[in-house]
C-alpha cells in the first residue's frame, strides 16, 4: 500500500484527499512499524530546508527509510521540499540533505549575467512541465501540462539524466527528478487539478 | 510559461458567504463549502477566503471551518481573518491551507511576518491591503477592521516593508473599487507592482473578463483576484457561481507571449 509520511510538515491530507477520491488504499507512516508495509513512499515537505530535515531525522523514521529507499528500493516521490531533501545540501540551510539524488538545491538567481528576466520570488502559479525522459508519471496529461508552483529554490542536479521534466522561470530549470526508484517534483500534484491527480495516479498504480 | 492567477475571493460572515459592496451591506450568496466545491469542478487557479468577522469581532479564525474549507478544496488555498501570532498561522497551515494572509495584525507589527515567515516559509505569507482615497485625494491609505479603522499606512510604502520583512505576495485590495464592478484601479496596480520584488494579486472591481484582460495587459503575470464576478450573473447580480473555462481564459491571458 502507499504511504505518506507523517513527521510533522506538508499537506499531508491533501494527498489523502486525492486518493481517496481515487479510491486508492493508502496510509499515513509515522512509525518504523507503518514504514514496513508501505509498497510506495510519498514524501511531503513545505517551508524552510532545515526545518524539514531536523522534523525528518526527529521523527525517528529516518534510517529505516534510508534503508528501505537505498536498499529495498521502494519507489519513493518526494514532493516540493520533499524533494528538495533527496539532494546533498541546499543553499537555503546548512544541514546535509537526505543524498539519494546527487545535485544541490539552488535559490533562483535573476541577476546572474546569462538570465533575462527578473522574475518575482517566489515563483508563484501555474507554469507548463516540459518533458525530457518519458515515464509512466507523465501519462494522461493533458497537452498544456500545467502544475501549480510555490517555491524559491530548485533543484540542480548534478547529472542531467535525472532531470525528467523542467520548467521555464527566467530560465529553465528541473522540476521534477528521477533516479532508479526514487523521484522528486516541484510543484504541488495534490493541488494541480486533473494533471496532479494524474500525476499522483500514475505513481501509485504504475 | 508561467500564467497569470485569477483568483475568486470569498468573503465569510456568520459561517456564510457574502458580497459587500464598498465593504459594507453584506450580500448573503451561499455556502462556503458548497462554493469551493463549485471552484474544485472548474479547476480556478487559487482560492482566497476571508473571514470578515474575526479581526472585526476580536476572535480566534474559525479553525474548524478552514478545516473543513481545506479538506474539500483541490487547488491552492489562501486563508485570511484575526490571525494574530506564530502559532495560529502554523494551525492553520497544518490543516492543508497554503498560504495564510495577514492584514491588521502585520500592519500594527510588520515584526510578526519575519517571524511567521522564518518558521513556514515565506511562499505561504500573504500580506492582504485594504486601501482607500480620500475623496479629491491622491493619497492611498491603509485601513483595517473591515474597512472601518484609518491607520494612515502608506500601502507603497507599507507593501516594501512587508517584503522587507519577508512576506511572499502582496494582495492589494481597493476598498473604494469593492463591489462596483467598474474596473481595477489600475493605477494602484501599477504603483505596487512596480515597486515590489514579490507577486502582486489585485483585488477590487472586476466586474467582466475583460477588466481582468486590461489588468494583465497592463502588468503582465499578476494575480487577477475577484469577489462579485465569480459569484453574480448579470446586471440584476443574480447569484450563480461562475469562473472562466479554458477558451475565456485564453482570451484573457492572450496579450502575453
Amino acid at each position: 500500500m502507499i504511504g505518506i509520511i507523517n513527521y510533522g510538515l506538508g499537506n499531508i491530507k491533501a494527498f489523502s484527499n486525492v486518493y481517496d477520491r481515487l479510491n486508492i488504499a493508502h496510509f499515513y507512516i509515522s512509525t518504523r512499524e507503518d514504514l514496513k508495509s508501505a509498497t510506495k513512499i510519498i514524501l511531503p515537505g513545505v517551508g524552510a530546508f532545515d526545518h524539514a530535515m531536523g522534523m525528518l531525522n526527529k521523527s525517528g523514521l529516518r534510517d529505516d527509510l534510508d534503508e528501505a529507499v537505498l536498499e529495498k528500493k521502494i519507489p519513493v516521490l518526494g514532493i516540493c521540499v520533499g524533494m528538495q531533501m533527496m539532494a546533498n545540501s541546499s543553499e537555503e540551510g546548512t544541514m546535509p540533505g537526505l543524498n539519494w539524488i546527487a545535485g544541490t538545491v539552488k535559490k533562483f538567481d535573476f541577476l546572474a549575467p546569462d538570465v533575462k528576466a527578473r522574475n518575482p520570488l517566489p515563483h508563484m502559479g501555474w507554469n507548463q512541465i516540459i518533458i525530457q525522459q518519458d515515464s509512466f508519471l507523465f501519462n494522461d496529461l493533458d497537452e498544456e501540462k500545467r502544475f501549480y508552483f510555490l517555491h524559491s529554490y530548485y533543484f540542480d542536479c548534478v547529472d542531467k539524466q535525472h532531470s525528467a521534466a523542467s520548467a521555464k522561470y527566467g530560465f529553465e530549470y528541473s522540476c521534477v527528478v528521477n533516479k532508479e526508484n526514487i523521484y522528486g517534483i516541484q510543484c504541488h500534484p495534490e493541488k494541480s487539478h486533473h494533471n496532479g491527480v494524474s500525476f499522483l495516479k500514475n505513481f501509485a498504480v504504475n | 510559461m508561467l500564467y497569470p492567477r485569477i483568483i475568486p475571493v470569498l468573503l465569510v460572515h456568520d459561517k456564510g458567504l457574502v458580497k459587500t459592496v464598498k465593504f459594507k451591506d453584506p450580500k448573503y450568496v451561499g455556502d462556503p463549502l458548497n462554493a469551493v466545491r463549485i471552484f474544485n469542478e472548474k479547476e480556478a487557479d487559487e482560492l482566497i477566503v476571508i473571514d470578515i468577522d474575526a479581526t472585526a469581532n476580536g476572535r480566534e479564525p474559525d479553525f474548524q471551518l478552514i478545516a473543513n474549507l481545506a479538506s474539500e478544496c483541490r487547488m491552492p488555498l489562501c486563508y485570511g481573518g484575526g490571525i494574530k501570532n506564530l502559532e495560529q498561522a502554523k494551525k492553520i497551515l497544518s490543516l492543508g491551507v497554503e498560504k495564510i494572509a495577514l492584514s491588521s495584525s502585520a500592519i500594527a507589527s510588520p515584526q510578526l511576518i519575519a517571524e511567521i515567515a522564518t518558521q513556514v516559509g515565506k511562499q505561504s505569507v500573504v500580506v492582504v491591503l485594504d486601501v482607500s482615497k480620500k475623496l479629491f485625494s491622491s493619497k492611498y491609505e491603509c485601513w483595517t477592521h473591515n474597512g472601518k479603522k484609518n491607520t494612515k499606512v502608506c500601502p507603497i510604502e507599507f507593501a516594501q516593508i512587508a517584503e522587507q520583512h519577508g512576506a511572499g505576495e502582496i494582495v492589494i485590495n481597493s476598498i473604494d473599487n469593492d463591489g462596483t464592478m467598474k474596473g481595477y484601479d489600475l493605477h494602484l496596480a501599477r504603483e505596487i507592482k512596480s515597486r515590489v520584488g514579490m507577486p502582486v494579486t489585485v483585488l477590487g472591481g472586476a466586474g467582466s473578463h475583460e477588466d481582468i484582460k486590461n489588468l494583465i495587459a497592463q502588468e503582465g503575470v499578476v494575480g487577477a483576484a475577484a469577489g462579485s464576478l465569480f459569484v453574480f450573473k448579470g446586471k440584476y447580480k443574480a447569484v450563480l457561481i461562475n469562473y472562466p473555462n479554458k477558451n475565456e481564459k485564453r482570451s484573457i491571458i492572450s496579450s502575453l507571449k
